[in-house]
C-alpha cells in the first residue's frame, strides 16, 4: 500500500509531485504560521505575487528568503490582472525575479465574482507559451475554454470550484464532472473558492488531480492544523477515487445478507 | 524630470531605469521593473533611458494566493 502511494505522483510539465494539495501564502496572520501550515501540510507548491513596495524592496527581499527557507517550489501567479498586456508583463517580471517559467495565469473579467475572462486567458496563454513559459490557467468549467487552453500549449488547467476567496466549494459540479471526463489525461487543479476539507475531499473523489487552497487555510483559526486537514483530505479523496467509489442508488438495498435471517417465516403483523 | 513610480508622481534627476532605482534606494536584489507596461529586464535597465511622464513599474516578491 505504501509502495502504491509513492508511485501515485502528480507530474506537471515533467515536476513529479507527491502532495497533491497546492497552497497560497497569502493572508496568514504571520509569516511563522505560514511556515508551520506548508509544513504541517507538506506542501510542495506554493504560489506567490508581485506586487509594488515603497521600502526599497527589502520587506520583498524577506518574504522571498522566507520562501526560499521552506525549500517549497513558487508558482508566481498574474493575480489582479485585467488585461492580456498586464498579465503578460506581469509573467514576464515573475519569470525573472522567481525563476521559474511557472506561472499561475489569471486574467480577471468580472468584478464581483473574480470570474476569470476565458477570451484573454486564451490570448495571453498563447503569448507565454511562445515565450517558454509554462502556463497554469486559472480558468472556468466551460469545455471550449479548455479546448482551446491546451491547443495553446498549456499542459495543465485549473478550474475554479467557486468565486476566489467565497468558500463555497464545487458551486458547478457537473460542469467540473464533464471537465473532468472530458479531459482524462489533462493534469486538472482544482483552485478558488475551496472552504472546508470535504470540498478537497470531494474534488480528489471527482478524480482531479490536484487542489488548491489559500484563504481557508490561512484565515483558520488554527492555520497549520486547517492546512493538516486539508492535505489528509486531499490523500483521503484521491485514495478513495483511485479505489473506485460505489454508485448511488435511489433505493436502499440491505448490505447484510438477507438469506439466513432468523424469523424470516413468520408472517409479519 | 516628473515620472510616475508605482503610481505616484516623483520629480527625479535620474536619466536612466537604473539610476532611478539607486535614487529611490531600491537593494539590487529581488526587484522586478516595467516602464510603460514593458517589463525591462534586469540587464537592460541602465541602458534605459527615461522621459518625461513615463510609468515605472517596480515590483517585489509578496503573499499570493
Amino acid at each position: 500500500m505504501e509502495a502504491d502511494m509513492d508511485e501515485d505522483r502528480l507530474t506537471i510539465y515533467g515536476v513529479a509531485l507527491s502532495s497533491r494539495l497546492l497552497a497560497g501564502t497569502a493572508q496568514y496572520p504571520s509569516p511563522a504560521i505560514l511556515s508551520c501550515a506548508i509544513a504541517a501540510a507538506k506542501v510542495e507548491v506554493a504560489t506567490v505575487s508581485l506586487r509594488r513596495e515603497s521600502g526599497g524592496g527589502r520587506a520583498g527581499k524577506n518574504f522571498w528568503e522566507l520562501i526560499r527557507e521552506l525549500g517549497v517550489r513558487v508558482l508566481p501567479n498574474t493575480a489582479g490582472c485585467r488585461s492580456v498586456k498586464e498579465a503578460v508583463t506581469t509573467a514576464e517580471m515573475a519569470r525573472e525575479v522567481f525563476g521559474t517559467p511557472w506561472i499561475k495565469l489569471e486574467v480577471i473579467g468580472e468584478e464581483d465574482s473574480l470570474q476569470p475572462d476565458v477570451f484573454g486567458l486564451v490570448e495571453a496563454a498563447s503569448i507565454l507559451a511562445r515565450e517558454g513559459f509554462q502556463v497554469f490557467p486559472y480558468t472556468t468549467e466551460d469545455l471550449v475554454a479548455a479546448e482551446r487552453l491546451l491547443a495553446a500549449g498549456c499542459e495543465v488547467l485549473m478550474p475554479w470550484g467557486s468565486p476566489i476567496g467565497s468558500g463555497r466549494g464545487l458551486n458547478n459540479p457537473y460542469a467540473l464532472r464533464s471537465l473532468r471526463a472530458h479531459f482524462p489525461n489533462v493534469p486538472i487543479i482544482v483552485d478558488a473558492g475551496i472552504g472546508a476539507p470535504s470540498h478537497a475531499a470531494a474534488a480528489m473523489e471527482m478524480g482531479f488531480d490536484a487542489v488548491l487552497s489559500n484563504t481557508a487555510i490561512a484565515r483558520a483559526g488554527d492555520p497549520a492544523k486547517m492546512a493538516r486537514a486539508f492535505a489528509l483530505a486531499v490523500e483521503a479523496g484521491r485514495i478513495g477515487y483511485r479505489a473506485g467509489l460505489m454508485h448511488a442508488r435511489d433505493m436502499a438495498a440491505p448490505s447484510t445478507p438477507v438469506i439466513g435471517r432468523a424469523f424470516s417465516d413468520f408472517a409479519r403483523a | 524630470m516628473r515620472v510616475h513610480v508605482n503610481g505616484k508622481a516623483r520629480d527625479v534627476a535620474a536619466a536612466t531605469l537604473g539610476a532611478l532605482l539607486r535614487e529611490l534606494d531600491y537593494e539590487d536584489g529581488a526587484i522586478a521593473t516595467a516602464l510603460n507596461q514593458n517589463f525591462v529586464r534586469k540587464t537592460d535597465r541602465s541602458k534605459t533611458p527615461l522621459k518625461e511622464g513615463d510609468a515605472v513599474e517596480i515590483l517585489v516578491p509578496r503573499q499570493g494566493g
